[in-house]
């Protein structure tokens, strides 16, 4: 008899704030007959405990699934994104993921993707593989959306481009936004080629543990050219959710209508333990 | 003085090209009167529009600089909360609201961060004694700017609805609500005048060129576990022991010598989220069940105002593992309403929210916070 007792207390121990068991909790049953059915403002799904080995269908509002969406956003940008046009992620219907042999993991989403400056948005579906194992590769996306990629932009590229060529004085800014979030009119068209030339980087240094954001530009300065590209050297600020990081990046972007936003040159900068700037003046 | 050097000195405001349009002609003092006598001599007729532009220019900066020192509100109907403050400015508030409200706000100092900056929190109380009470915080993490200017506007929020809603007015009949608008002034300090990035407390570390401890990874759950780093150069920084930062130390106290706390609502930014313990555990909550439900309908109640979508969940499961945090501790002390937001928006400004985004999310999430209160009033434990 005391043996038994013995036993059951060893388990129960084991168990508590062991962050490696997935247990799941009787009450769930409790919670599908409390829910009540609510417009789809909100998506209605119980919590279940999920590891984030999970295979098979995924919970879309947990985040395995948010960050492998994430990565589909970036590479969006990659291929797509101008002055003019950038994408974010809005939200992740579905998601699945499986083991790929030893090499990795693959996902499967399906994701609303919207363009920012004209506001619009559309459906896509996508699959994002993140290799395992000693050679770490960048994810691989493939990527179908429904009309939203064809968002014509070419009036405003070919004014802001003509603009820039025309223009003896090359351009420059520093923290776009500033402080208060506030970005000139002007300067928009680059602040949102940092965030398409961001998307390289980020789409490069994803992984299943990371989630990336571009979260300031500190600066930027137009160079001269002699070809038809326009080129800015940017000091950017990247932030990563999961180990809260600040990273900074040094890009070298060029841009003209015909052929997108290429980065010829990037550069990790070292961590800055105290990055003294001066008062944000407004 | 020759003519010729007295018009290289002339400035035209606006050439003409024809000669029957006025010209304006800016003159520097000492070519005055050669111009005068040259266009007398021509017949030219001219009118003097101003005489002494320095003049009108002093006078105008000093209409300017009038206006700037007027610039701090005389009163909280004067404050903009769609504007970020710095903190003295929240200071000022604050006084400012008690002074205009004494028999509903009390301001209470609850320790010193480690620069010796007040703690302030303001008691939102209409009698009792060691009444059932809710706390929220915000700025706990100083660059999420957004949570301080929220903070303030519910402050605002609180002393203008009180008698006026019902809602609120049931809850404060029988709670207490306690906010700490600037649980991290070092830090905040520290964005408006170094780094805007800032994050973490402002307590160097010894052996260290690092500064600093992740607020939100200090408290004494899960400590020492996976979910925070134990390099000080690192953004998620534990600190050497749980509640070594005094603005932790303070809050600890705080809830502990109380008693009676019912609810704890720490408010972050940004990912647009509603989260409940735990983050250092994929163990559930025994209140799991309770806790998710009105997750979701504090979320639906947000999205009712302008559509933003919020994802909720415990932490662990939405958004990553993380120990130390501040409502898996209060959870385990007893306070079962425990909850986390991380407000606007989801990564396009991130901590940098453009200002005209302040006051509707500082609705919305009123709209939300008052889903918890009401609830946490109607189910006494």
């Amino acid at each position: 008899m005391r043996l038994k007792i013995i036993i059951v207390l060893t388990i129960l121990t084991g168990i508590t704030g062991s962050p490696s068991i997935t247990i799941r909790p009787e009450v769930e049953l409790v919670d599908n007959k409390q829910r009540i059915s609510e417009q789809n403002l909100v998506t209605e799904t119980d919590e279940v405990v999920e590891d984030v080995m999970a295979t098979g269908e995924l919970n879309p509002n947990h985040y395995p699934a948010q960050r492998a969406a994430k990565v589909v956003q970036h590479y969006i940008n990659t291929l797509y994104g101008s002055p003019f046009k950038v994408f974010h992620l809005h939200r992740v219907h579905s998601g699945n993921a499986e083991d790929v042999a030893d090499s990795g993991r693959k996902y499967q989403l399906e994701i609303s993707v919207q363009e920012m400056i004209s506001n619009t948005s559309g459906k896509c579906s996508a699959e994002v593989f993140f290799s395992r194992g000693d050679k770490q590769h960048s994810p691989q996306v493939q990527v179908m959306c429904e009309e939203l990629l064809k968002i014509n932009t070419t009036k405003e590229e070919d004014a802001f481009y003509q603009h820039l060529k025309k223009n003896t004085s090359l351009l420059s800014a520093e923290y776009l936004p500033d402080s208060h979030g506030h970005i000139e009119p002007d300067m928009k068209p680059l602040w949102h080629l940092a965030s398409v030339a961001s998307s390289f980087i980020m789409l490069n240094e994803s992984t299943q543990d990371t989630l990336f954001n571009m979260a300031q530009v500190a600066n930027v300065t137009q160079l001269a050219t002699e070809s038809d590209q326009l080129k800015f050297e940017y000091l950017i600020l990247l932030h990563e959710m999961v180990s809260q990081e600040i990273i900074r990046w040094k890009l070298l972007v060029s841009w003209c209508p015909p052929e997108g936003v290429k980065v010829l040159q990037m550069e990790k900068l070292p961590h800055c333990h105290e990055c003294e700037k001066p008062p944000n003046t407004n | 003085m020759s003519l010729i050097k007295a018009m290289e000195d002339m400035f035209l405001e606006n050439p003409q090209c024809d000669v029957s349009t006025p010209v304006d002609v800016r003159v520097p003092v000492h070519t005055l009167q050669p111009v005068k006598r040259y266009l007398d001599s021509r017949n030219l007729q001219y009118s003097i529009m101003i005489e002494d532009l320095q003049v009108m220019l002093d006078e105008e900066q000093e209409e300017m600089d009038s206006v700037a020192r007027d610039a701090e509100p005389r009163s909280t109907d004067a404050f903009d909360y769609g504007r970020y403050h710095t903190l003295n400015e929240i200071y000022s508030f604050q006084d400012m609201l008690v002074a205009e409200n004494p028999n509903l706000v009390s301001k209470m100092v609850i320790g010193q961060s480690y620069q010796g900056r007040p703690l302030n929190v303001l008691k939102f109380s209409t009698g009792g004694t060691k009444r059932p009470a809710i706390w929220i915080d915000t700025g706990i993490h100083s660059r999420e700017w957004v949570t301080q200017a929220s903070g303030t506007w519910f402050a605002k929020k609180i002393v203008s609805d009180y008698g006026r809603d019902p809602a609120l007015t049931a809850i404060l009949n029988r709670m207490d609500i306690f906010l700490e608008i600037v649980t991290n002034p070092d830090g905040y300090y520290y964005t408006h005048n170094s780094n805007r990035m800032w994050r973490k407390t402002r307590k160097p570390n010894p052996g260290s060129n690092c500064v600093g401890v992740d607020p939100n990874r200090n408290w004494d759950a899960g400590f020492g576990g996976a979910g925070a780093s134990g390099n000080p150069c690192s953004e998620t920084y534990r600190g050497p022991r749980a509640h070594s930062e005094s603005e932790v130390k303070s809050i600890v106290d705080f809830v502990k010598s109380h008693g009676n706390m019912k609810a704890f609502i720490s408010i972050h930014s940004y990912s647009q989220m509603l989260l409940y313990p735990y983050g250092y555990t994929r163990t559930p909550v025994k209140d799991q069940t309770e806790l998710h439900n009105l997750a979701k309908k504090a979320i639906t109640d947000l999205a009712s105002l302008y559509g933003t979508r919020y994802r909720y969940g415990s932490i662990i499961n939405t958004i990553y593992q993380a120990s130390g945090g501040t409502i898996d501790w209060t959870y385990n002390q007893g306070i079962k309403y425990s909850y986390t937001f991380e407000l606007r928006d989801t990564g396009r400004y991130g901590f940098i929210l453009p200002a005209n985004q302040i006051i509707p999310t500082a609705k919305e999430t009123w709209l939300a916070l008052m889903a918890l209160m009401t609830h946490t009033n109607n189910n006494p434990y």
